[in-house]
């Protein structure tokens, strides 16, 4: 277990690594004149000068090279260019990321208490009323774009609550749109996914015998055809988290959370190399973590599921 | 030792051939035997058709039939509607024929069907030229990852040698966020439709090429393809007459979800302003345009109808799809 742990620990570490200067090299194949606002009033002296500020002269090799230099020895990101000038990134990134996190932990524990009864009830009662309606508002949430339902939701959203559209840290109902919004595709996901497990656990041999046993249905139902179609729902939690917090980048740009998602539109345009590192970081790793969680939390859950052969890749 | 011939076997053999020569005058000794229900029974013979059947099982499904419906009529309304009579082209700025001055936010009425946006244009005309452009974008996005995911995925699947080469390559690139991708390739590159469709392919055929290698895997090495090989068929027979038919239900399926998520990345690219420019409308500008809008109650009109059409194709092509891949899978077929 210890063993396998440090194995597919180093090998996201390699991961990360091939990520970040894939970045680093895609950012600096940006057009030049991006990074001066009157790049066509310099003299090419300036130019040169400029770029060599940035450590943009040098050899791409040298450039990623040193950029790790950095990073490790020092846990340097650089500074950002235009969004803060002068600025270390981290020191911009960190009252950020906790905004994030919260965001995203929020709309999840929404999602989870949401989204498992109502697959829970979906398959109890398949094919009624009740199932077809779930049905409904899967297909609704997952075939529209986010981008769309996002937007009504806060147009009217706002109306309803008599707030303003942009989001205030301090008035607690600011908070309930965007956890809302963020929460409504994972709600689908886990109605959807729990109800298939189950509706294909209900046709299993041990519940037969539970059923001629006499084992009431309710307790068929929550006590042993859930926990079995909980197992492979485990391993999603994680990923999904991190699918919210880097989806947030729509909902943190539309009601102006400052937070890293918002963050990563805006430097991006700007073309500032440093931030938009940083933050590709952090998300990048979010997501290998996330992945590593999900394995683990599957075994916690399951104990027939062992690490270390050909299990956790299913 | 000569043959000894029996006098009586002689006598036979000739009444035989005589029989056969009358027979072959008759020209009625070999004859496609007819279908007969019946003589199936006894034999065990069918006269299934795979796509015969596909296509009875997707018909029961109404509502999926009535989208496909939808959906065609759409696709051919947003070519035929700028040679209708009495349309408005989607780009000319329209004036007042009085006052010369622009009508600008006009709200919908007998002459602009949907009313003109901010600088004056008709939006029943810009609607379905969005359209035709947002369908454009999902189906070629749709062909594409169908494509390249189904072409990597075979490789990474069939072939043995390959497997820890792209296994690698998948851990790194499902590992980068695919909207962090679709930032930074749609705004390196100019913007443009064939931008937005690069960016959007860069990052899907990852899952499909990792679906199909799944799959491969599966049935690569079951009897029926141990046979196959035994027999000497050459792999690219074995891949496109064995295995490749065996994906077409979950194929078709990916393929139909990937064009309202291809049209929704539109809507969001264009939102934080990589998307396509100004001036080619699509459901992403339009929406974007409306969203610009929708603070003043009486202007929502902009927005809503884009996106009513957009949800209308989007809860289609999910619906058609998923219903096609049900109908496709030969367990459904009775």
């Amino acid at each position: 277990m210890l063993k396998y742990l440090g194995k597919r620990l180093a090998r996201s570490f390699i991961t990360l690594l091939i990520i970040l200067t894939i970045v680093f090299v895609l950012m600096r194949q940006m057009p030049i004149e991006g990074y001066f606002p009157n790049f066509d009033k310099m003299t090419n002296e300036q130019i040169q000068n400029g770029l060599a500020l940035m450590g943009m002269d040098q050899p791409m090799p040298v450039q990623v090279l040193n950029f790790f230099k950095n990073l490790f020895l020092h846990g340097d990101l650089g500074t950002s260019r235009i969004y803060r000038n002068n600025v270390p990134v981290t020191e911009i990134l960190a009252p950020k990321i906790p905004v994030s996190i919260q965001l995203g932990s929020m709309a999840l524990i929404v999602a989870l208490v949401v989204g498992i009864p109502m697959g829970t009830l979906m398959a109890k009662y398949k094919g009624r009323l009740f199932d077809h309606i779930g049905t409904a508002f899967i297909v609704f949430i997952q075939a529209v774009p986010a981008a769309v339902y996002y937007l009504f939701i806060q147009l009217y959203g706002t109306e309803l609550l008599g707030i303003s559209l942009i989001f205030d840290e301090e008035n607690w109902v600011s908070w309930v749109l965007p956890v809302f919004s963020m929460s409504l595709g994972n709600i689908a996901y886990y109605a959807m996914w729990l109800r298939r497990y189950m509706v294909d656990e209900s046709t299993k041999d041990y519940v037969q015998l539970a059923k001629i046993k006499g084992v009431s249905s309710n307790r068929i139902m929550f006590t042993h055809i859930f926990r079995n179609a909980f197992v492979p729902m485990a391993q999603y939690i994680p990923t999904s988290f991190l699918n919210t917090v880097v989806g947030s980048i729509y909902i943190e740009s539309l009601y102006s959370i400052p937070g890293m998602g918002g963050l990563l539109v805006d430097v991006v345009k700007k073309q500032d190399n440093n931030m938009v590192q940083g933050i590709v970081l952090v998300f990048a790793c979010v997501g290998v973590v996330g992945l590593i969680f999900g394995d683990l939390l599957m075994v916690l859950l399951d104990p027939r599921i062992s690490f270390g052969s050909k299990g956790g890749n299913r | 030792m000569g043959i000894i011939k029996h006098p009586k076997l002689e006598a036979l053999e000739r009444e035989c051939s005589e029989n056969l020569k009358a027979a072959l005058d008759e020209a009625e000794a070999f004859q496609f035997a007819e279908f007969d229900a019946k003589e199936v029974e006894r034999t065990g013979y069918s006269n299934y058709s795979y796509w015969g059947s596909t296509f009875r099982a997707f018909c029961k499904n109404k509502l999926a039939l009535a989208l496909v419906f939808i959906v065609l009529i759409i696709l051919a309304f947003t070519f035929l509607q700028p040679y209708l009579p009495g349309q408005f082209d989607a780009f000319a700025v329209n004036n007042d024929p009085e006052t010369g001055i622009p009508l600008r936010n006009e709200p919908p009425n007998s002459v602009h069907w949907l009313g003109t946006n901010s600088i004056g244009q008709d939006l029943w005309s810009r609607l379905w030229q969005g359209t035709r452009t947002s369908l454009l974008i999902g189906l070629a996005v749709a062909c594409i990852e169908a494509v390249v995911g189904i072409t990597v995925g075979v490789l990474w699947g069939y072939v043995r040698k390959l497997d820890f080469v792209f296994t690698e390559l998948y851990n790194i690139l499902d590992n980068i966020p695919s909207t962090v991708v679709l930032i930074l390739v749609s705004y390196m590159l100019r913007p443009g439709v064939g931008t937005i469709i690069l960016a959007m392919s860069i990052t899907s055929w990852i899952g499909m090429a990792r679906f199909i290698r799944n799959q491969i895997i599966i049935i690569r090495d079951r009897e029926y393809n141990l046979a196959s090989r035994c027999l000497g068929t050459p792999v690219y027979r074995i891949i496109l007459r064995n295995l490749l038919p065996y994906l077409v239900s979950v194929v078709m399926l990916r393929m139909a979800l990937s064009i309202p998520s291809a049209i929704g990345s539109e809507v969001f690219i264009t939102y934080i302003g990589l998307g396509l420019p100004a001036t080619i409308p699509s459901l992403g500008n339009l929406i974007n345009e409306g969203r610009t809008l929708m603070m003043s109650p009486n202007l929502r009109y902009q927005l809503i109808y884009p996106t009513i059409i957009l949800s209308i194709v989007t809860i289609s092509f999910y619906v058609v799809g998923n219903a096609f891949s049900d109908a496709a899978d030969p367990k459904n077929h009775r």
